[in-house]
């Protein structure tokens, strides 16, 4: 089924000296904060982390409830919004494909595609064994999943004593950690580019089209530095 | 658990694994070395930088409440603190938290 060595080294990938944990917590922290503002219970709040896992989608979902979003509207929003998953996916399941593996292990761990798991993943899976990678990835996701739960959990518990400004301090730490994580992961010209351009046109098409701001960044930078790559091999 | 919620919860989640799940099934047929996958490489990388820039600079939620100048100033003094620390990931990021809390209530 699943090889347990390598899960097991998938898991502990999150408890190492600069792992995504601290920042995963927090962030989660305000999350499970802002559920229990919104007139969510415990369960409802850690039913809410573990089936979207995705912050910002969780954040849209919030906003849309807010204003008494339609169910549809919501489906779109948040769909727009984590349309950046499907990149993702297909930027890192070929890495783990291995015709030895069941498919509905691929098809169940493609819930775990988070920047977190995803920037641990893309950082390691030279190390293992391209045979035992999902069994590895499952272990990521399964550790940061249950980080994001916690993290819900402390939050919910705990909002009372959260003020604005400890509010404010959690919110800055994820985007922080992030930049920081894909600036380390900078490491060859495209993906290099692909961070500058992506970074530049994300805030530059959100004045034009915030709906889809990212997705525009996404393909048009990524495609500028795609380009420049090949170009700088040939 | 009230069923407005949780139908909320459930949209969110289809919505969400939409995407997941459609990019696993497309990349069977992608091998590591193609064109195709260094591609989508890049996408995922500058669509994942477009977000971050964007939660930094048009936030949605309670970082709204912070102003672009104190949000400026956390981002690179952390961005400072990451290249001291040789790269390390945790010391920028608990910097900014508290830097964050700091400027917020005092300047």
């Amino acid at each position: 089924m699943i090889n347990k060595n390598f899960f097991f080294k998938g898991y502990r990938s999150i408890f190492t000296h600069d792992s995504p944990a601290i920042a995963l917590t927090c962030c989660f922290i305000a999350i499970g904060a802002l559920f229990k503002n919104l007139g969510f219970n415990i369960q409802e709040s850690i039913f809410s982390t573990v089936l979207t896992y995705a912050l910002p989608g969780s954040l849209v979902m919030a906003e849309s409830m807010l204003i008494g979003a339609s169910l549809l509207n919501i489906f779109l929003a948040v769909w727009i919004v984590n349309a950046r998953l499907y990149p993702m996916a297909v930027s890192l399941f070929p890495l783990m494909m291995h015709k030895s593996q069941p498919k509905w292990k691929y098809y169940f761990s493609c819930h775990f595609i988070a920047i977190s798991a995803w920037l641990i993943m893309k950082s390691n899976y030279k190390k293992i064994p391209k045979k035992l990678r999902i069994d590895y990835w499952i272990g990521i996701g399964s550790a940061t999943v249950s980080v994001s739960v916690i993290g819900t959990f402390i939050g919910f518990s705990f909002s009372e004593y959260l003020n604005k400004d400890m509010m404010l301090g959690l919110a800055i730490l994820n985007p922080v950690y992030f930049l920081c994580m894909m600036i380390g992961a900078s490491k060859t010209i495209p993906v290099t580019l692909s961070v500058l351009f992506g970074t530049i046109l994300g805030p530059i098409i959100y004045l034009l089209s915030p709906e889809w701001s990212i997705l525009l960044a996404g393909v048009i930078g990524g495609t500028i530095a795609y380009l420049a790559g090949e170009h700088s091999v040939s | 658990m009230s069923a407005n919620i949780v139908y909320a919860i459930l949209v969110t989640s289809l919505a969400t694994f939409l995407s997941r799940f459609l990019g696993a099934l497309t990349s069977e047929g992608i091998r590591e070395t193609s064109k195709l996958f260094k591609w989508f490489n890049c996408l995922a990388y500058a669509t994942l930088a477009a977000l971050i820039a964007r939660t930094i600079i048009f936030p949605a939620g309670v970082l709204v409440d912070a102003s672009y100048s104190s949000r400026f100033i956390v981002v690179l003094l952390s961005l400072v603190i990451f290249f001291i620390s040789k790269k390390n990931f945790v010391y920028p990021t608990i910097f900014s938290a508290i830097c964050m809390a700091i400027i917020n209530n005092y300047i």
